[in-house]
């Protein structure tokens, strides 16, 4: 089982991806350059937070067109396990791997607190370990994380089961008081189609330690994990 | 020598958190007859080797393909021959 981490220029979160995988979960994880020419053979890749390109023009529109991204895609298209985190998120948006796209936060203020997240499709790669409604504690840091959709794909992605995480209460409910950047229901993470892509803006890799007060970031990583060793035994089994 | 500007603005019907802020600022000011700002972004490009047929045709690619993003934002944008 082998993870990836790209790292664009600006990405400042892949360290605490790598971290994580090598050190928490004791799993191989390598970071990617995004000028690699070739994408080597990994079963999850992760695009990590951060400001890749300075976040200029809007960010993660710059990175999308970086050399490793075309391989990304196909490596996504062909069902590979993908998630973006924060920046990551931005960048899978621009490039069309996820529907709609992230405006600046309503009351144009960088955010940097810890959120509830309330799991609303435990039925994900991402989420399997995860109770449906389960609420997480999570942080996020972001300014531009205001997800919109218009109407029509907004209904789609209900149907579809694609939206994974939504601001909450810590009890769970969700309401306006709870949504930290004026997300559109608030969203804070959502799946392609398939579910073999996920974008979350908050960070599960910030909270995977007793000492960083908070380990729901945990589950996500262990999601993938499990999901990962299962089909793992499903090969050995043929 | 061409010189394009290009204009790109949130879509009607997206939040304009700036463009209200700017508002409301110019409210205090002392100019309530402001009933809409709207916050954008502006870009001049200046283009060599192409006439302006040529031009607006890249133009339109760049545009949809990098300076806007066209789930949310609008462009237009004018060209204009320079010495």
């Amino acid at each position: 089982m082998k993870f990836g981490v790209i790292v664009f220029p600006g990405s400042n979160c892949d360290h605490d991806c790598y971290h994580v995988i090598k050190h928490v979960f004791n799993r191989e994880v390598e970071f990617v350059w995004h000028k690699q020419p070739q994408l080597n053979k990994f079963d999850a890749i992760i695009i990590p937070g951060g400001f890749s390109y300075g976040d200029y023009l809007r960010p993660g529109a710059i990175a999308r067109f970086s050399p490793i991204m075309s391989q990304v895609i196909d490596y996504a298209n062909r069902g590979g396990l993908l998630l973006g985190i924060c920046n990551g998120f931005q960048v899978l948006l621009e490039v069309g791997l996820l529907p709609g796209a992230m405006r600046t936060n309503h009351q144009l203020k960088f955010i940097c607190e810890y959120v509830n997240i309330r799991v609303e499709n435990n039925a994900t790669p991402f989420t399997q370990n995860c109770a449906q409604g389960q609420v997480l504690r999570i942080p996020i840091a972001h300014m531009q994380g205001n997800y919109y959709v218009d109407p029509e794909t907004l209904k789609q992605m209900q149907a579809q089961n694609q939206i994974i995480f939504r601001y909450c209460s810590p009890e769970g409910q969700i309401d306006e008081a709870h949504n930290p950047n004026g997300s559109l229901y608030n969203i804070a993470g959502i799946s392609n189609k398939a579910g073999n892509v996920l974008g979350m803006m908050p960070h599960p890799e910030r909270c995977t330690e007793d000492i960083l007060n908070s380990t729901d970031g945990r589950l996500i990583f262990e999601s993938l994990i499990n999901r990962l060793s299962q089909r793992e035994s499903t090969v050995v089994s043929y | 020598m061409l010189e394009a500007t290009i204009y790109i603005t949130l879509k009607s019907g997206v939040l304009d958190p700036q463009g209200e802020t700017v508002k409301h600022a110019l409210h205090s000011l002392g100019y309530p007859q402001v009933e809409e700002v709207s916050m954008g972004k502006y870009l001049r490009i200046k283009l060599d080797g192409l006439n302006p047929q040529q031009a607006a045709t890249h133009l339109e690619q760049m545009c949809r393909r990098l300076l806007a993003n066209t789930v949310i934002e609008d462009y237009r944008f004018e060209i204009k021959e320079i010495a």
